[in-house]
């Protein structure tokens, strides 16, 4: 027995640790390779029971291997700040009010994706999330784009952990009763024991839930705190991937990269009107002209949701066709797995537009057969987000 | 007779019959299943090719085929209820019965002992 298609982890000598990884060895976790860190796969529970918990009750994340970023305009002005950023990013960062968070892409003058992230307005600067394995990049392209106006920061003092499912506000409201007062992508200051966290009501998971950064000196006691809750459970990345693919979300790397435009990737609705033409600002970042033109006009390819209609998973990589013969390719998977909640495979790929139409039959390669798969809408499970 | 492979397949050799599943380490290293692909009866397989498919929710495995042979009777329980690779690896959970092509063939294989040595 081996391995043939295993969760895309590379290996690096040197790994980092994040501030809990011995609170996940005491766990039992299986440690793995991934963006340069030693990351808890699973814990003893298993990718299937992990999943299925964290829908069902709350489920706990260490995703401090994510970058956070500060952005600190010199003029004090905080429009500064966001005005420098719309410089990298296809979306309205100045119209981001206080206390709230959005989902952004950086882009590249192709109008390819470097990287998807999340940006706050904390007031008098800009904090923001970035994928672990970009983070480097993503910081020296901050700095060369913002560095003039702004002082830009990588934080390596603070610890990010994410509490997602349906009894994460009532846990969470133990430690800081405000907590039930926030919507969906608000960004709050708050004291949890009497250490100064960093909290969003968002997520990776289709589910209400919350992102919580630490600092790094009390991130194993808050963290330790809310595990001790009955309904919460340490979960790893195995369940992370899953439930994202569920929830229809984009793993950089895989459903998007550099080859990729947001338009390509069904992600236009992270591009807010006054960015488009005819908006206020509009274009003014890097890839506008294809990108403008892409919301114009469309594109030759789409990502889109499939369902296989039997019980084997369709993994990335898996070509896509017409025909149930493998004549006529029409795309590739990009994501493939197995959806617990949904008790059945699911996949994400691209596909050309003419097939990319909502209930479209497509046949996908598996082990040298063509399996029917299903054009469907993205998510895959209802999203339960407290707008 | 009971024998293992270093991939992690067991044997049971009766009459020049053998019957194959994966192990308990396997199954455990392997996570809750969620589909299993099992070989036609009649195919026939020489040792180290691919003969079924494991996934769980994140990956996908080969089982190899231990020693050359015909595969003559394949377990649907498994296909219809994958969970049961975890629950009872060793037991109601077989893969597939192979009629040997040489029966003395599996006498190479590693002993129960040597086996357990193997995964620590």
């Amino acid at each position: 027995m081996r391995q043939t298609w295993r969760p895309d982890l590379e290996t690096i000598s040197r790994l980092s640790h994040t501030p809990l990884h011995a609170l996940h060895l005491s766990r039992g976790a299986r440690m793995v390779p991934f963006a340069g860190y030693e990351m808890p796969v699973q814990y003893p529970e298993g990718v299937l029971k992990e999943h299925l918990h964290t829908r069902a009750a709350a489920g706990l994340f260490d995703v401090s291997h994510m970058g956070q970023v500060t952005i600190r305009p010199r003029s004090g002005r905080i429009a500064d700040a966001a005005l420098a950023l719309e410089k990298l990013v296809p979306v309205d960062v100045l119209g981001l009010a206080e206390g709230r968070q959005r989902y952004a892409l950086f882009t590249n003058p192709e109008g390819g994706i470097l990287d998807d992230l999340m940006i706050a307005n904390r007031g008098d600067h800009l904090f923001l999330v970035v994928n672990a394995a970009c983070k480097d990049a993503d910081f020296a392209h901050l700095k060369e784009g913002l560095g003039d106006s702004c002082d830009v920061r990588l934080l390596d003092d603070r610890a990010l952990i994410a509490l997602q499912g349906p009894r994460a506000e009532a846990v969470l409201c133990e430690l800081w009763a405000d907590v039930a007062s926030m919507r969906f992508m608000d960004v709050a200051e708050a004291d949890l024991h009497d250490v100064a966290c960093i909290i969003s009501r968002s997520g990776y998971t289709g589910e209400d839930g919350f992102e919580i950064s630490i600092p790094t000196a009390s991130a194993v006691d808050v963290t330790q705190r809310l595990l001790e809750h009955p309904d919460v459970l340490a979960i790893g990345l195995g369940a992370r991937d899953s439930l994202r693919l569920e929830a229809g979300l984009c793993l950089y790397g895989s459903d998007i990269d550099t080859g990729t435009t947001p338009v390509e990737a069904a992600l236009e609705w992270a591009i807010q009107k006054s960015r488009r033409a005819g908006g206020e600002r509009a274009g003014g970042f890097p890839g506008a002209d294809r990108i403008l033109a892409e919301l114009a006009n469309g594109t030759s390819r789409r990502r889109v949701g499939l369902r296989p209609e039997g019980r084997a998973p369709v993994r990335g990589g898996a070509k896509l066709f017409a025909d149930a013969d493998g004549a006529v390719p029409v795309g590739s998977v990009t994501s493939g797995g197995f959806g617990p909640s949904v008790d059945c495979p699911v996949a994400m790929g691209y596909v050309e537009t003419a097939h990319a139409e909502n209930g479209t039959q497509l046949f996908a390669e598996v082990r040298g057969k063509y399996l029917p798969v299903t054009v469907s809408a993205l998510p895959f499970v209802k999203q339960t987000y407290k707008r | 007779m009971l024998k293992f492979t270093e991939e992690h397949e067991w044997l049971k050799v009766e009459g020049g019959v053998a019957t194959v599943g994966i192990t308990e380490h396997a199954a455990g290293q392997l996570g809750d299943l969620v589909f299993v692909e099992l070989p036609e009866t009649g195919a026939t397989f020489s040792k180290g090719d691919s003969a079924a498919t494991v996934e769980s929710v994140k990956a996908a495995s080969d089982v190899y085929c231990p020693l050359d042979g015909e595969i003559v009777e394949v377990n649907q329980a498994i296909v219809d209820d994958p969970a049961l690779v975890n629950s009872d690896p060793q037991g109601a959970a077989w893969f597939f019965k192979l009629k040997l092509a040489d029966p003395r063939s599996a006498d190479a294989l590693l002993d129960e002992a040597a086996y357990k040595e193997l995964v620590g």
